[in-house]
């Protein structure tokens, strides 16, 4: 499939706001604001087009669920903290099409009746932060942002809001929360953003691939996008590609392409690193159930991926080979997961912490075969018993791992030492434990 | 008694363990400062200024290198906030120093991707070659060597950032050229984010 969100961004000034509406780009804005916005939600919804987060939502339910007939101003939070481990499309779309983002933020607070956008950028992103608001300027001046859009009274700002290094104010509750200035803790759902989200108003918080989506569907119609792709799965999409992949990096595809295909075609991953063999791919960041080298066989999409047992998630795809322990993969995630928890729920506060302690144990050799129980016991304790879905993701790498590599595990114990070393990992394992 | 039968709370949250900020210098922010965060400010409803906080935390440590006791009431003036709340920010977030950092704060991404490119080797021969621990800065006031959470730039791995600057693809062997580089030329001897192109 012929990209087409990342179509232009390897040429040079396809950043800039001459080069975007030199290729079309702001048309589809146009053609939005001639219609209703019960019809661009309709078109939406007909696309198919679900959410690229991570949890796969349709798009256009979310916007319908918008309290339209509330009194209060309405806001649309286009999500660009993109923290999830092996995730980076969203980077890309930002850096270098990032007037794409804001046509689709207009056509978003079109359609649910917003004046706001704010993009949440995760602060580690401060030189694309730049390119937003140095584009911004552009497009405000050229009169896309602003007051009386192409002179039909549409009003709409979009501004940028940085946060601080919050893995959880990607999760969208939270997200709203740190948009008022409080810490990134999710909230009790419901009342879910739809009716009562930023500043209590009625608000939908999309991601950055989602919205930038939606001028494709309004330019070409629903059935034109549906058609990309596998039923229910319409539309391009991104794949992030990490670890050790020959051509690591962003590819844009349809949803017909196997994940075997991204990882071994040389369009995309080209294979494994140096000759290596595969020994298994997380297919969508880092909180979802590993895929093994046999159930490549399966279409990368939302519906395909959750058939072999995981989530097409945020579509980072970590690639690992056969020199990776998988005691230590997991112990490394689940620090990840110990630093990034928000707090706000014990059994994550708590249970990410323990389930550190317990893989740093067995990865250093003084596990006991015991562990492995009070590890899984530790984990079905998390998952399900927190506010958020991060609960979920942090014990997923414990779950997943120690029911498909058990052997590794019981391998550690039984020899007391790790039985992969690698010669690309510390010399000394305790310096994740600091 | 903790809601797993066999598993204690751990220590580390308890608030004697609590390092305390320092008390720092008077601080008020700068005309300009005080300007610019008028003008986000205004991008947020009138009532809520609160939103503006993090903002606001960035202008003070970029003045100040570090977020102070002092600093924090200056913010919480300017948000018409409580100080409680400015603090809860500062310790919430991870990018808010309170203690005083280094012109260079070298920050290795240690998440999974960069991990299995070699980020651990990274910052093992980062902290020989500026003699710190992760954590750390030189007395100097050169240098901060710490280890931070995915980046976002996976397929550029092992990336480091150096303050708002990144560098990708960082081997553990060229540790020493990364930083004989910044001591010379400070951030132009990064490589920058791939995705930059130069003039746009």
């Amino acid at each position: 499939m012929e990209p087409i969100l990342t179509k232009y961004v390897k040429q040079p000034g396809a950043a800039t706001l001459e080069f975007y509406t030199k290729t079309g780009g702001y048309d589809a804005l146009k053609k939005a604001l001639t219609m209703t916005p019960d019809a661009v939600v309709e078109q939406v919804k007909q696309s198919g087009l679900r959410g690229r987060g991570g949890a796969g939502f349709p798009t256009g339910m979310k916007w319908q669920f918008v309290d339209k007939k509330s009194p209060k101003p309405k806001y649309i939070c286009c999500n660009a903290d993109e923290s999830e481990p092996g995730t980076f499309k969203d980077h890309v779309l930002m850096e270098r099409n990032p007037h794409l983002v804001f046509e689709g933020c207009l056509i978003a607070c079109h359609a649910i009746g917003a004046k706001v956008a704010y993009i949440y950028i995760r602060g580690e992103f401060y030189h694309v932060q730049l390119v937003l608001e140095r584009e911004l300027a552009k497009a405000r001046a050229a009169g896309f942002i602003g007051k009386n859009i192409f002179g039909t009274g549409f009003d709409c700002e979009i501004y940028v809001h940085r946060g601080a290094g919050a893995y959880e104010a990607g999760e969208e509750t939270a997200l709203i929360e740190s948009l008022e200035g409080k810490k990134a803790q999710p909230r009790l759902k419901p009342p879910f953003p739809a009716v009562a989200g930023l500043y209590g108003c009625p608000t939908a918080v999309n991601n950055v691939e989602t919205l930038c989506n939606v001028p494709f569907i309004i330019a070409n119609g629903p059935e034109a996008f549906a058609k990309l792709g596998p039923e229910k799965n319409g539309g391009p999409k991104l794949y992030c590609l990490s670890g050790h992949v020959n051509k690591p990096g962003v590819y844009e595809t349809s949803m017909h392409t196997t994940v075997r295909e991204l990882i071994y075609d040389p369009k995309f991953g080209g294979g494994i690193r140096g000759g290596h063999q595969l020994k298994c791919v997380i297919p969508g960041g880092s909180s979802v159930p590993v895929l093994l080298p046999e159930q490549l066989d399966i279409p990368a999409s939302f519906d395909g991926v959750a058939g072999a047992g995981s989530m097409l998630g945020s579509a980072g795809m970590i690639v690992m080979d056969e020199t990776t322990c998988m005691v230590w993969a997991a112990q490394n995630l689940l620090y990840f997961y110990k630093h990034e928890s928000c707090g706000k729920c014990t059994p994550c506060r708590e249970g990410g912490d323990w389930l550190h302690k317990l893989l740093m144990k067995v990865e250093s050799g003084h596990g006991e075969m015991r562990d492995l129980d009070l590890l899984l016991s530790v984990a079905n304790n998390i998952a399900g018993k927190t506010l958020c879905a991060f609960g979920d993701a942090a014990a997923t790498p414990v779950l997943t791992t120690v029911k498909t590599f058990r052997a590794e595990y019981e391998a550690h114990i039984r020899e007391g030492r790790c039985t992969v070393p690698s010669s690309w990992r510390a010399s000394r394992p305790v310096l994740a434990a600091h | 008694m903790s809601f797993h039968p066999v598993m204690d709370y751990g220590a580390g949250h308890h608030q004697s363990a609590r390092e305390l900020p320092e008390e720092g210098p008077a601080f008020s922010f700068t005309p300009a400062n005080v300007a610019k965060l008028e003008e986000i400010c205004s991008r947020y409803p009138a009532e809520h200024r609160k939103s503006a906080i993090i903002a606001a935390l960035y202008l003070a440590q970029g003045q100040q290198g570090y977020i102070t006791r002092a600093a924090m009431r200056a913010v919480a003036a300017a948000i018409r906030c409580t100080t409680a709340e400015v603090e809860d920010i500062v310790y919430f977030y991870t990018m808010f120093y309170t203690r005083p950092v280094g012109k260079h704060i070298v920050q290795v991404c240690r998440t999974l991707s960069c991990a299995l490119m070699g980020a651990e080797r990274v910052t093992e021969e980062l902290s020989k070659a500026l003699n710190l621990k992760p954590g750390e800065t030189d007395a100097a006031k050169e240098f901060t060597l710490i280890e931070v959470e995915c980046l976002g730039a996976c397929d550029r791995a092992p990336v480091v950032g150096v303050n708002d600057e990144w560098h990708e693809c960082q081997r553990p062997e060229d540790a020493q050229k990364l930083v004989d580089g910044l001591r010379a030329r400070g951030a132009a001897s990064l490589t920058g984010c791939h995705l930059k192109v130069a003039g746009e």
